[in-house]
């Protein structure tokens, strides 16, 4: 339980003059949930970025399961175990809520141009075994989303369309899951259920990882084992939650100097 | 999109269950499509026009729509088979007449071009206004090969299709490099190009074109006509049939493709090219199978256009001819199969049969698409959400 699954050693990432990341340092443990908070602009965004391979990192290294993971390109992170949702949800509208869940399970999809047009009856099978992992997976969530699986998620509220996000991520069966600010654009009541999902979530996946990049100081005490964070692309703290929040630094950061 | 409802219960029309309903359009629509080939006046074919309109209202109003779809979904299969017979059936009741015969091939060989641009534009997102220069690439390829070699010609359809693959891939590093916009650019320079080298190019015809040979399958030529029962049907019949078998292949593969994982993938590539990429989808082989993919296709409908029609000129391939590619999967409604046959349909013939759109027949398909775009712009058919196996129900 104790051999940390992330480690991110002096990552960094500069757009032209700007460094948007500045030698970020830390590790998350298996089964451990981490918040990384910080204002607008402090990095938080980026370093997901730079982890999953959306764009290289300038400096640093980052190593999952014990293998070095800089630079690889995002097909090969999500191959290596890493999922994630996005700050704007970047869900398909205008296709299901399976077709949504089964692009995150692409890893696992029979992808041969053969056995998808000429072998239907195979693909019928898999077809069916998905879609009963899929209504498992989205009924933890929520029984009523579970039985609408071939409507177009352009129609569903935000809180559905969070939720579908994280079954998206959650299908391929990752060790870590990163999760984007999940609460932006909704209201109190929801946020509150959502994270009802996740730390169940956490409860039923054995050994999953989570990182959260959140606002809300209420979700982050409440699900975070530990906290980094950032500043201008620093870290500037880090610790349990009632570290950080008695941390001077931390307070400035939010609230500004006297 | 809209939602297929598959609710429990069959959806009927007027007490009719759903295949009765199908059935019943689909001999409607050939009886229809048969006496649209065969108009010859003007007043006749504005009266059709007026019967098909006020057909499409009183059958969206009474659920005619909603009960064919089931049909569509519940019986497939059978279908499926009605559809492919009435086409053969209104082949051989035009029988003799060349030029009804001549249209309607175009039509199914437009239909085959139009599935594979739906290919890469409505399922990938890479909008390609060269669609008829990969036509006019098999077209050329059917001129040069049955003029210099003597392959089977059934194989040189297969050969159109390679090589417009082949040619494509030229193309393929800018379109899948740039996004959106750029890659339309890279195609029209592609588009205007192609016609300008055929102009130039005296191996090639220059202006003046190339003649193709004719269709041969099993020493049986294309050119003669058939004899049934007695009378001498016109030889177009031989095209039409060909025409209608690839339309078919081209159709079922379409759906195929959409149908499966593979359909999910090309789809999340148009929508989301970073998601995808975090996903694992590998999103430049993605666009390289759709765009070489639904060049093959356009390239074999070209290859037996150009043997059928017996001459190839440069000025047949023309970016205003790509545009009216475009126009009908636009028309019928990006993703969408049926949509883009019932679009050829109307982009193909109605300017035949109306000589005053003929003359300004480019102006006013530009005119209905952007009225497309503005009003409906999910096309006359819209795309259904994707339903892997039709009529499949979770037992649950």
């Amino acid at each position: 339980m104790t051999d940390p699954v992330l480690e991110i050693v002096g990552l960094s990432k500069t757009f032209g003059g700007v460094t948007a990341l500045d030698a970020l340092s830390m590790s998350v443990r298996r089964g451990e949930i981490v918040g990384l908070i910080g204002p607008n602009g402090s990095g938080k965004t980026t370093s997901f970025n730079a982890v999953t391979g959306i764009f290289p990192p300038s400096d640093g290294t980052v190593r999952f399961d014990g293998t070095d993971i800089t630079g690889l390109s995002p097909q090969k992170v999500y191959a290596a175990g890493i999922a994630r949702t996005f700050q704007r949800s970047r869900l398909c509208l205008p296709l299901s809520i399976f077709d949504n869940i089964m692009v995150g399970n692409h890893g696992r999809l029979s992808k041969g141009l053969w056995f998808n047009l000429v072998r239907r009856r195979a693909f019928r099978r898999e077809f069916e075994r998905c879609h009963a992992q899929t209504r498992a997976l989205v009924g933890t969530f929520s029984a009523s989303l579970a039985d609408r699986m071939f409507e177009p998620v352009g129609a569903l509220p935000m809180i559905e369309r969070r939720r579908i996000e994280i079954c998206r991520a959650l299908i391929s069966q990752p060790k870590l899951l990163l999760l984007d600010e999940p609460s932006a654009g909704m209201t109190h009541d929801e946020t509150t259920q959502l994270m009802d999902d996740i730390l169940d979530v956490r409860q039923r996946l054995e050994g999953l990882s989570i990182i959260i990049i959140e606002h809300e100081m209420g979700v982050i005490e409440r699900i975070t084992d530990h906290c980094v964070v950032l500043n201008y692309g620093r870290k500037i703290c880090e610790g349990t939650f009632a570290h950080i929040a008695a941390d001077p630094e931390v307070q400035q950061a939010y609230l500004g100097a006297e | 999109m809209s939602r297929a409802p598959l609710t429990a219960t069959p959806t009927t029309w007027l007490g009719l269950p759903p295949l009765a309903v199908g059935v019943l359009f689909v001999v409607l629509a050939s009886t229809y499509a048969w006496l649209f080939l065969h108009a010859e006046s003007e007043p006749e074919v504005l009266v059709l026009l007026a019967v098909a309109a006020v057909a499409a209202v009183i059958g969206g109003r009474t659920g005619a729509d909603r009960a064919l779809s089931s049909a569509m979904t519940r019986h497939s299969g059978a279908m499926n088979g009605v559809i492919v017979l009435s086409v053969v059936a209104v082949i051989f009741l035009l029988g003799t007449e060349h030029f009804p015969l001549l249209m309607l091939t175009t039509v199914l060989l437009y239909v085959t071009a139009a599935l594979g641009l739906n290919i890469q534009f409505g399922y990938t997102g890479m909008v390609n206004f060269a669609g008829a220069a990969f036509f006019g690439i098999g077209a050329y390829t059917a001129a040069v090969m049955t003029a210099h070699t003597s392959i089977p010609p059934l194989l040189i359809l297969v050969l159109g299709g390679v090589m417009s693959a082949l040619i494509g891939f030229i193309l393929v590093i800018p379109v899948v490099r740039t996004r959106g916009h750029y890659s339309a650019v890279v195609t029209i320079a592609f588009a205007v190009l192609f016609k300008t080298f055929l102009e130039v190019n005296d191996i090639l015809g220059g202006p003046q074109g190339l003649m193709v040979g004719s269709m041969t399958i099993l020493g049986w030529d294309f050119n003669n006509s058939p004899v049934l029962f007695g009378i001498e049907l016109s030889f177009y019949v031989n095209y039409a049939l060909l025409g209608a078998t690839l339309a078919v292949v081209a159709f079922m593969f379409t759906r195929r493709l959409e149908r499966s994982w593979l359909g999910l993938t090309l789809d999340s590539v148009r929508l989301d090219e970073t998601a995808s990429a975090c996903f694992g989808i590998g999103v430049t082989r993605a666009k390289v199978l759709a765009f070489t993919i639904g060049n093959v296709m356009t390239g074999i409908a070209g290859t037996l256009y150009g043997m059928m029609v017996s001459f190839v000129a440069p000025t047949s391939f023309t970016f205003a001819d790509s545009l009216l590619l475009v126009a009908i999967v636009l028309l019928g409604g990006m993703g969408s199969p049926w949509g883009t046959a019932l679009a050829a349909f109307i982009v193909i013939v109605l300017p035949e049969k109306l000589q005053i759109i003929q003359e300004y027949r480019f102006l006013l398909f530009s005119v209905l698409v952007i009225a497309m775009l503005l009003f409906r712009p999910d096309g006359l058919l819209p795309r259904k959400v994707r339903d892997y196996v039709p009529g499949w129900r979770a037992d649950t």
